[in-house]
């Protein structure tokens, strides 16, 4: 003998639950198969639910007037062996089957620890993560969005850029990476210096070689006659510095034409972006400053926005971050165009690197005294060279020289009636 | 607030709407004195009378044909077809005319018609009273598809889709009809068409799906919290035009995404869906965008062990969402 469950039958589609309106039969009483058991009502039919097996009611489970699902237990009974289809041990079987399939999974398999999905090398690239570093908790070892996105919580990152030469770099560009394995580096003879590569000077040799090898560069070169922006300059600095504080730079100058300029030839303010060009509405200036064996790049936000005081200022204050190690992430980010003094080291002619992902970098050489034929005579003027770089993916000679010939409209005309200070 | 069953949502959206609207009535087979064969549509023929609670031949292309020219012409006809497997006669109607008159007629004529049709498996209806047809319809610019979970959305949608101004099929899945209940407040709602619903927030696993999917998705959700495993079930309620900016955000939440139908599998409305995520949401994705649909077999089958083993059912979609959290 065994025991079977009868459950509430399906009454009619829709119909998901019934109510046991009469039990036909009570408890110890003999029923063959198909016989009523129990009147049920639906909102939808009344219907008699028949016996599954022949046997003896052994415990009615549901009252009447009760209202159950349909696969709920209604009642239980007492069947002989040979009825027992053992359907109701099915279902567990299947399932202890699934689990010991499950528990194979969670063994020491580690073959998808360096397979990554899309986001997770967009976490670890944006923040810098070593993933090789990372324990994953997916299936077969797999570092998932979550174990990354814990990682970047916690603050606790395992930086590519720790180690010496790592493998980050490289799989970003191949192009790079190729270069990097092909190359034969120099050897160091006897009495040579060898300066291990790291932090800041590694940062600018990295951005270097992208720029240069990603960006097609091209060059030009304007001269630009600043006699009397070196004289409106010369009456009024010794005042400005005495009021200010700091310094009333030539380099204030400059800067202040080519943002004015800038707002004109917004071409030039614009990033290179694959499919597309950005052009950036902020002008934010990066300007150079060197700092002993480094260089860095702090940026004047919205320079087209500031006067000739705000620009000195900036660069007063930024500069002397930059000499103290003060400068912030934030100071040297959002740069949208390079402004460089590479006149400052005396230069006088120069061909600068992309400030990547910029267009354009401009450098502003030494302002020196030449002779110079205006109205068919010999005049002594102050003169300077202005050598812009550019994308050429991004812009033309005709727009640099539109561009470069503005800046130089501009400065040539700077005097104390058309340029204020403040 | 009143609990009540999702066809009482149903019933009560159309008495609500045929009080406030003289020009919406109702059209079907057996619609009227009987009450629909669901009793949808219970008590409305005593309310409403003969002439607005219509009994129609068994001739679906005319119910269809006769609601579409009756909203042509200003009214609001809520026309029934009896099992959505029975629309087919009525494909010609619905995609030919009603979809396109207001493009057709450079916006001179529109056609408010809302169609119902109960839809679904999981009842022991066998092949012509099972099918989810809804992608038929879904590739057809003028229809709109709208397929409600609760009683709260299908009262709400119900009344968004009699007022709206062009063609709106409304599928109910037939067996949500008596096993879902739930609040419908008995004031004058509406919900927007077009608009995806998060029935649940969590940050492991995006669960996309509509219909009666929607509750075995939260049923599986509830149980696998124990577990530790979080789950966001995004209903789409209108799946067709998809809300692609609600699909987005979803699945971008965890990067980890479960679509759920019971239609077969390929040419199914989660296609799509997998599709507007593939496009929009590479970066965030975390795992391969799994699809958990009917097998590739005609129709659901009568024998009980077939139908279950087609339908789909908390612990399919407790499984599915299993996998996806350890991968």
């Amino acid at each position: 003998m065994s025991s079977e469950k009868i459950n509430m039958p399906q009454l009619g589609e829709s119909v998901t639950e019934g109510t046991i309106s009469t039990w036909l039969v009570k408890e110890g009483d003999h029923v063959n198969k198909y016989d009523p058991l129990a009147e049920v009502m639906t909102d939808k039919v009344n219907a008699e639910v028949p016996s599954s097996f022949t046997g003896t009611i052994k415990e009615i489970v549901v009252s009447e007037g009760d209202t159950i699902s349909v696969g709920e237990l209604m009642c239980y009974m007492e069947v002989a062996n040979e009825e027992t289809t053992g359907q109701a041990n099915k279902p567990e079987e299947k399932q202890t089957a699934d689990e010991a399939i499950e528990e194979t999974f969670t063994t020491d398999d580690r073959s998808m620890k360096t397979r990554y999905s899309p986001a997770v090398l967009r976490l670890a690239q944006e923040n810098d993560i070593d993933l090789t570093k990372v324990n994953g908790s997916g299936k077969s070892g797999r570092i998932t969005r979550k174990d990354v996105e814990k990682i970047i919580n916690s603050g606790v990152i395992p930086s590519a850029s720790d180690k010496a030469v790592s493998s980050t770099e490289g799989e970003r560009e191949p192009v790079e990476n190729k270069q990097a394995t092909q190359t034969n580096y120099a050897q160091s003879a006897d009495g040579d210096t060898e300066i291990p590569v790291t932090g800041v000077r590694k940062a600018i040799a990295q951005n270097m070689v992208r720029s240069s090898t990603e960006i097609p560069h091209a060059w030009m070169m304007v001269e630009v006659d600043v006699t009397n922006l070196v004289k409106y300059r010369s009456s009024v600095k010794d005042k400005f510095k005495n009021e200010e504080g700091y310094n009333l730079t030539f380099f204030a100058f400059f800067v202040k034409a080519i943002a004015k300029a800038i707002k004109e030839f917004p071409q030039v303010n614009s990033s290179w972006a694959g499919d597309k060009i950005i052009q950036r509405k902020d002008i934010n200036i990066s300007i150079a400053v060197a700092k002993g064996q480094e260089l860095f790049v702090p940026v004047i936000k919205y320079a087209d926005e500031k006067s000739i005081k705000g620009i000195a200022k900036d660069i007063a204050a930024l500069a002397g971050k930059a000499r103290n190690g003060k400068l912030t992430s934030e100071d040297m980010s959002d740069g949208t165009f390079t402004v460089n003094n590479t006149g400052s080291f005396g230069s006088v002619q120069s061909m600068g690197v992309i400030n990547y992902p910029q267009a354009a970098i401009l450098q502003v050489e030494s302002i020196v005294k030449r002779p110079v034929i205006i109205d068919d005579m010999f005049a002594a003027r102050d003169m300077v060279n202005l050598c812009l770089s550019l994308d050429h993916r991004v812009l033309d000679g005709l727009v640099c020289g539109q561009f470069l010939a503005r800046v130089k409209e501009l400065l040539e005309n700077t005097t104390s009636e058309n340029t204020p200070i403040y | 607030m009143p609990v009540m069953s999702y066809i009482q949502a149903v019933t009560r959206a159309l008495k609500e709407e045929m009080e406030r609207d003289e020009k919406v009535f109702v059209l079907g087979e057996d619609v009227g004195v009987r009450g629909g064969v669901f009793r949808a549509t219970d008590g409305l023929y005593d309310q409403f009378g003969e002439a607005r609670v219509l009994d129609t031949p068994l001739a679906e292309s005319a119910i269809a044909g006769v609601g579409i020219g009756a909203a042509m012409y200003g009214m609001r006809p809520v026309a029934e077809m009896q099992f959505v497997d029975f629309i087919l006669p009525a494909v010609n109607q619905i995609l030919s005319e009603a979809a396109k008159i207001r493009y057709r007629s450079n916006n001179d004529w529109t056609c408010p018609i809302t169609i119902r049709a109960p839809y679904g498996g999981g009842v022991h209806g066998a092949l012509y009273h099972s099918q989810s047809l809804e992608s038929i319809f879904a590739n057809q610019p003028g229809l709109k598809i709208v397929m409600p979970s609760t009683p709260y959305d299908v009262k709400g949608l119900l009344k968004s889709a009699i007022r709206d101004e062009d063609p709106v099929l409304f599928f109910e899945h037939k067996r949500a009809y008596r096993l879902i209940k739930g609040e419908v407040p008995t004031d004058d709602y509406t919900l927007p068409i077009g608009k995806a619903d998060v029935k649940r927030e969590g940050t492991d696993i995006t669960v996309i799906t509509y219909g009666l999917c929607v509750h075995f998705a939260l049923q599986a959700a509830e149980k696998l919290e124990a577990e530790g495993i979080s789950t966001h079930v995004l209903d789409l309620r209108t799946v067709y035009p998809l809300d692609q900016q609600g699909i987005i955000e979803a699945a971008s939440k965890t990067g980890k995404v479960l679509l759920i139908t019971e239609d077969n599998k390929e040419g199914s409305i989660i296609g799509q869906v997998s599709a507007i995520i593939a496009e929009n949401c590479l970066f965030d994705l975390d795992a391969p965008i799994k699809r958990l649909a009917g097998p590739e077999v005609p129709s659901m089958p009568y024998a009980p062990t077939l139908e279950k083993e087609f339908m789909l059912n908390p612990d399919k979609v407790e499984r599915a969402i299993r996998e996806l959290a350890e991968f």
